[in-house]
């Protein structure tokens, strides 16, 4: 069975096959399977310097000490980790936080669980090119602000923000700053021997490595304490108790490691074939790219076709795999909050494809998804009374629509 | 999640798709639904005088679901009569089209449209 060309490595990516040959080392009987913790026999011993060395080799594509490096099961529990672990290590000094509209749901839910506990969070609007405005961050820091969590590059849009000014300002309000780098680790360059930032969560499964497995960047200089969130054992300095996994805890780093010698080649030729992409597209009617253009992570396309529904592309150009901003693709029926933050309208939002491409896209996936895409827009757009509607010179926006 | 395949069916041949004279006095139109909530239909129906929908015509803006169930509806009304075809529920629509409980709405918004269109018509008669 043909399968469908994978254009979707903003969601997830294949496990490079480097990596799965390095993880299936330690598994078995024939492996080296023996517990981390195990400080009295050859198994733990075997175990502990593979974990080591991926500690090393994590903390050397972003430039930080192994020892800020702790392990855990994703961005995900890395963000709780470091929002959680900070706001009640330090309520103290303040209960206030400051985040965007447009961050992860990781961010955005764990905010909401601690606003549940009695914190204040503050959610900054982006500018409609997705980026931070500074002065409105300046503006809303309060003298209880205690963390910041502004994430490095967006998961829909690929924006990239200016996180080392941001935490300039951090640094002056003596405010703690959070960056999810799940999205931008291993495509843009990461120096946290220079960054302002104190905490800084990534994910394995987004360059190549395993899902299940991620880690939070905990600063030592200046000295930053959490609150742990999972007890039991005191694993990671006390930060985060459980079973090293080792195989996966490899996987992660062998995959950071391919990134730091492989990222700024692979970089350019992502740009070229995403440019590519968009160049394919760029002499259609009503098309408009979501998010700010320049500062954009190379493998991202977020791109709505106006007067298209996204669903139902997606479904015509079911031959490449993409996510869609668009209800219908969600289980609610409302469009990405992400696209809504930017200020977009509603038939954009519902009309947006995200196309992110990787390491396994070649020119021909690229060439191919050109074509198919531009035929359904064009069906589709045939089948849509909008497309009649801004033919004809209606302004979609005075309409009384008669929605149920 | 995959897609029905009659629902696949009704994109890769829509039945219907286009646009009747809705300024005729025997044709009647029904746009429903909002960009807002991502579905949008417009329904036309062409009436003899008999009062039997002789053709009908369709145009939407949404997810495959919305698409076949209008597309669907345009097939079931040819030759009814405006009463008959003002009887059609949506149920009959997720039937057919095996919709899952997350696309009944688009069966609804369907069934709206041909009241609307059947609405439109009436209000020129009368």
């Amino acid at each position: 069975m043909l399968t469908p060309t994978y254009m979707d490595y903003s969601a997830t990516t294949p496990v490079d096959k480097r990596v799965a040959e390095k993880m299936a080392k330690y598994l078995t009987l024939e492996g080296d399977f023996g517990n981390a913790a195990s400080r009295s026999h050859y198994y733990g011993w075997q175990a502990e310097k593979a974990v080591d060395k991926a500690r090393s080799q994590v903390a050397s594509l972003v430039g930080a000490d192994p020892r800020e490096i702790v392990w855990t099961s994703g961005a995900t529990e890395s963000d709780n980790l470091a929002i959680k672990g900070i706001a009640n290590f330090y309520q103290k000094r303040g209960k206030h936080i400051i985040t965007m509209k447009t961050e992860h749901k990781a961010v955005l839910d764990t905010c909401r669980q601690l606003e549940r506990e009695g914190f204040e969070v503050t959610y900054l609007e982006p500018l409609s090119n997705g980026l931070l405005d500074i002065n409105v961050f300046k503006d809303a820091i309060r003298k209880d602000t205690i963390l910041a969590s502004i994430m490095h590059v967006n998961n829909e849009i690929g924006v990239i923000q200016d996180i080392q000014s941001i935490g300039v300002i951090c640094r002056e309000h003596k405010i703690f700053f959070h960056v999810d780098a799940a999205q931008s680790v291993g495509k843009v360059s990461i120096d946290l021997a220079s960054l302002p930032v104190d905490l800084m969560s990534f994910s394995a499964h987004k360059i190549y490595g395993p899902k299940g497995m991620g880690a939070l960047y905990v600063s030592r200089k200046p000295r930053v304490r959490l609150e742990a969130q999972i007890h039991g054992g005191g694993h990671e300095r006390g930060m985060r108790s459980g079973t090293l996994a080792t195989h996966q805890i490899v996987g992660m780093g062998e995959a950071f490691a391919i990134a730091k010698t492989e990222m700024l080649e692979e970089g350019k030729k992502i740009k070229q074939l995403r440019d590519r992409l968009f160049e394919g597209f760029s002499d259609m009617e009503e098309v408009v790219i979501n998010g700010d253009i320049e500062q954009r992570v190379p493998g991202n396309l977020n791109i709505s076709f106006n007067y298209v529904e996204g669903e139902s592309l997606m479904m015509a150009i079911s031959d490449i795999a993409v996510s869609s901003g668009s209800a219908c693709t969600s289980a609610s029926l409302e469009p990405s909050y992400v696209l809504r933050a930017l200020g977009l309208s509603d038939e954009l939002a519902h009309s947006s494809i995200r196309f992110s491409i990787g390491r396994y896209t070649t020119e021909k996936d690229v060439d191919d998804a050109i074509s198919l895409v531009r035929e359904k827009v064009e069906k589709l757009r045939d089948l849509s009374p909008l497309w009649d509607m801004f033919k004809e010179g209606i302004d979609l926006s005075t309409v009384q629509w008669a929605a149920h | 999640m995959a897609y029905g395949k009659k629902v696949l069916d009704h994109y890769e041949n829509p039945r219907n798709v286009g646009v009747l004279d809705k300024d005729a006095n025997n044709v009647g139109t029904g746009m429903v639904g909002a960009p807002a909530c991502g579905d949008v239909m417009r329904l036309q129906i062409q009436v003899n005088d008999k009062g039997v929908i002789e053709d009908a015509k369709f145009k939407t803006y949404g997810c495959g679901s919305a698409i076949a169930s209008s597309s669907l509806l345009t097939e079931w009304v040819k030759g009814k009569t405006v009463d008959e075809a003002s009887e059609i529920k949506n149920t009959e629509i997720v039937e057919e089209l095996e919709l899952p409980p997350v696309k009944i709405h688009c069966s609804v918004l369907a069934e709206d449209a041909i009241k609307a269109a059947i609405n439109d018509l009436k209000s020129k008669a009368g």
